[in-house]
């Protein structure tokens, strides 16, 4: 298989894997301090049409793409609210912002129906995007989709490597420890809740921008409840979530190219599958392998806290 | 009000009432009209923002409210879907709730109406796009000739091709879509015969993304023109990008590819549905199995492009008003299929059941 047939199929995977990447990596964060956010898919559409709505008014889309990371983490202010201040039933809580989201942006966005708006500008440093094709793959992509593998640096480095990142992953793990040792439980998740709710919008934002630079209500088809299954399949580490992103990516562009090819003979409902089949063999390859015992969820994660001092 | 309605006043006061609407007869029964406006229920398989399929039917119920503005009270109920148990319900819901005419626009529907006309024998069903043999008494099937649209479009595709390869966005493999597709290559084959068709799917109506990926993929292959069975326009935005023709689906998509946008094969239901409206209030309405196409203007042609050549959109034209004027139906044979055996002989045309059975494809399709 030469580069030529190769490199427009990973143009498309890239561009299919970067929405889940922003999503999963802001989910990976929450889920690390010991919160269980499952108002993704709203966060996400929210972030899609704050962004949208901004471009389509103002023309700018460095303004929309502001907006759209301001109106997730906004719906994960709320979460916030409810579930660390109020202590709510986190799972439900994340189910009925989902569903809120998805409500509220269908009817801001009502009125931007039918508009389309310019994509993002791809990249275009004179000399190297134009070489023959690696040009495009590397340095041809928009500001979003570098801004998401930066962010994946970024984040395992500061889980990792950092000591704010080292008090996050103790408040996940042991929450009434870190708080007898005098850290903020509470203003650690808030601010790792409101990093999940940025990221989520900043998944959305490149749907509506850069994607399918159009808004249609439930344009996310789901990509938030993929992200959330791709933190638990990345065992929360960063790297691996890069690669679970771009694998999950992969299979989904793989099958439509399949298909145009002729189908291999495959029915098309099976070939849909195979993103999600992929996923599973996998998580059961890391749980049933060597790699055995290393599926580390952070201990303390979906229980609310209460502090009893 | 209750406090000091004593018996007498009330049993003289309902004597009145009785009285009145008896005498009254059919002058009453305009009052009561008047003030009881006739429900309509909508049931929806995807969001009036989709811009395709749905947006093409609340288009209809908007022109029910304007033409019988306050007799009529439209309501609908959107991204019902159409595989479990939430369509059953919300028909239900409809028809417990005072609706008298309940129109259900996705074929994943049909089982759901049948089931709840069943129960329901005074409300009247309407059912898009499902099979004749789902028709019953208070259930009416409706449909639009949407493979006349696609000859037409197909014969822009034939003139305006390179590489003689289309590329098909399609949802699932039903007889419509089945139809769609073999219409648009039997009549871009006459322009072109060694064109061929590629179809990817998407399993879905509805999905922007996986649609725009399908595009690019499709593109990458070598497709030069793409059309779709898809509702969001993402894949006329996606060809756009690309420098691809593209057609619209049941909604004109110019906007989103001005320079791209050949034309869009329309859905136009706001006169069928207003005729329905009209019977059920004069009291004259039945059940019908009514499948119209480009002759009573139930699927329309939107405007060209016109960057397209000239000769290509002649041709369009041709085919359309031979269709209309009935010297021309898109599945007239011979017609092989893609094992080279042939399907209809030549001198013959496929009839109504044969169409809506379709499970097979034509020559040049790789499905």
């Amino acid at each position: 298989m030469s580069l030529e047939v190769i490199a427009p199929v990973l143009l498309t995977v890239i561009s299919a894997a970067t929405p889940l990447l922003f999503a999963a990596l802001g989910e990976l964060v929450v889920e690390k301090s010991g919160v269980l956010n499952l108002g993704v898919e709203g966060m996400m559409i929210v972030g899609a049409v704050g962004a949208f709505a901004t471009t389509a008014s103002t023309g700018s889309s460095a303004l929309g793409i502001v907006v759209g990371a301001g109106a997730g983490m906004a719906l994960a202010f709320v979460f916030g609210v409810l579930t660390l201040t109020l202590a709510a039933n986190q799972v439900a809580t994340g189910l009925a912002l989902t569903i809120f989201g998805l409500g509220l942006s269908s009817l801001v966005g009502a009125g931007f129906v039918g508009i389309p708006v310019a994509p993002l500008p791809k990249l275009a440093i004179p000399g190297l995007s134009d070489l023959p094709l690696v040009g495009p793959l590397i340095f041809g992509h928009d500001l979003l989709v570098y801004l998401s593998i930066a962010a994946v640096v970024a984040v395992a480095w500061f889980l990792k490597a950092s000591r704010p990142g080292m008090i996050l992953r103790a408040v996940g793990e042991s929450d009434v420890s870190a708080h007898s040792i005098g850290y903020d439980v509470i203003a650690v998740r808030y601010r790792a809740v409101l990093f999940g709710g940025a990221m989520a919008g900043l998944g959305g934002a490149f749907l509506s921008l850069s994607y399918t630079p159009l808004w249609t209500e439930g344009m996310t088809a789901g990509r938030g409840w993929i992200a959330l299954a791709l933190v638990v399949f990345a065992s929360w580490r960063p790297w691996r979530l890069l690669a679970g992103a771009y694998l999950f990516g992969g299979v989904t562009i793989a099958q439509l190219y399949t298909q145009g090819a002729g189908g291999l003979g495959i029915p098309s409902q099976v070939m849909s599958m195979l993103p999600y089949l992929a996923t599973i063999l996998v998580l059961t390859i890391i749980a049933a392998g060597p790699w055995k015992g290393r599926l580390n969820a952070p201990a303390c994660l979906g229980k609310p806290f209460r502090p009893s001092t | 009000m209750f406090k000091d309605l004593s018996r007498r006043r009330f049993l003289a006061g309902s004597t009145a009432a009785a009285g009145a609407v008896a005498l009254g007869g059919p002058l009453a029964t305009r009052a009561a009209l008047a003030a009881d406006p006739l429900k309509v229920g909508f049931v929806y398989v995807g969001p009036i923002g989709d811009f395709g399929w749905t947006h093409g039917h609340d288009l209809g119920r908007k022109a029910i409210e304007a033409k019988f503005g306050d007799a009529v009270k439209t309501s609908y109920v959107e991204s019902v879907p159409d595989d479990g148990p939430d369509a059953e319900r919300v028909i239900r819901q409809f028809a417990t709730s005072g609706h008298q005419l309940i129109f259900t626009t996705s074929f994943g529907y049909m089982d759901p109406t049948m089931k709840v006309a069943k129960q329901f024998p005074d409300v009247k069903f309407e059912h898009a796009t499902g099979l004749p043999s789902a028709m019953s008494d208070n259930l009416a099937i409706y449909n639009a000739r949407f493979y006349e649209g696609r000859a037409v479009i197909g014969t822009i595709a034939g003139h305006v091709t390179k590489t003689g390869k289309f590329g098909y966005i399609a949802s699932f493999p039903i007889p419509e879509v089945v139809m769609g597709i073999n219409a648009f290559i039997l009549a871009a084959r006459k322009v072109r015969p060694d064109a061929e068709i590629k179809v990817v799917w998407v399993n879905s109506w509805y999905d922007p993304g996986k649609e725009a990926d399908a595009t690019k993929a499709l593109i990458d292959q070598g497709c030069d023109v793409i059309t779709q069975h898809t509702d969001s326009p993402a894949p006329v935005q996606t060809a756009a990008s690309r420098g691809v023709w593209s057609f619209g689906q049941a909604s004109d998509m110019s906007s989103f590819a001005p320079e791209w946008h050949a034309t869009a094969i329309l859905d136009v239901w706001g006169p069928y549905y207003i005729d329905r409206v009209q019977k059920v209030l004069d009291g004259t309405w039945k059940a019908t199995d009514v499948w119209y196409g480009l002759k009573e203007d139930m699927v329309e042609i939107a405007p060209y492009n016109e960057r397209l050549p000239a000769e290509a959109v002649e041709a369009a034209e041709k085919v359309r008003k031979a269709i209309v004027d009935g010297s021309l139906h898109p599945f007239a044979g011979p017609i092989k299929n893609q094992a080279g055996e042939v399907k209809v002989p030549e001198g013959t045309t496929m009839t109504d059941p044969e169409m809506l059975s379709m499970d097979w494809y034509v020559e040049g399709v790789s499905a």
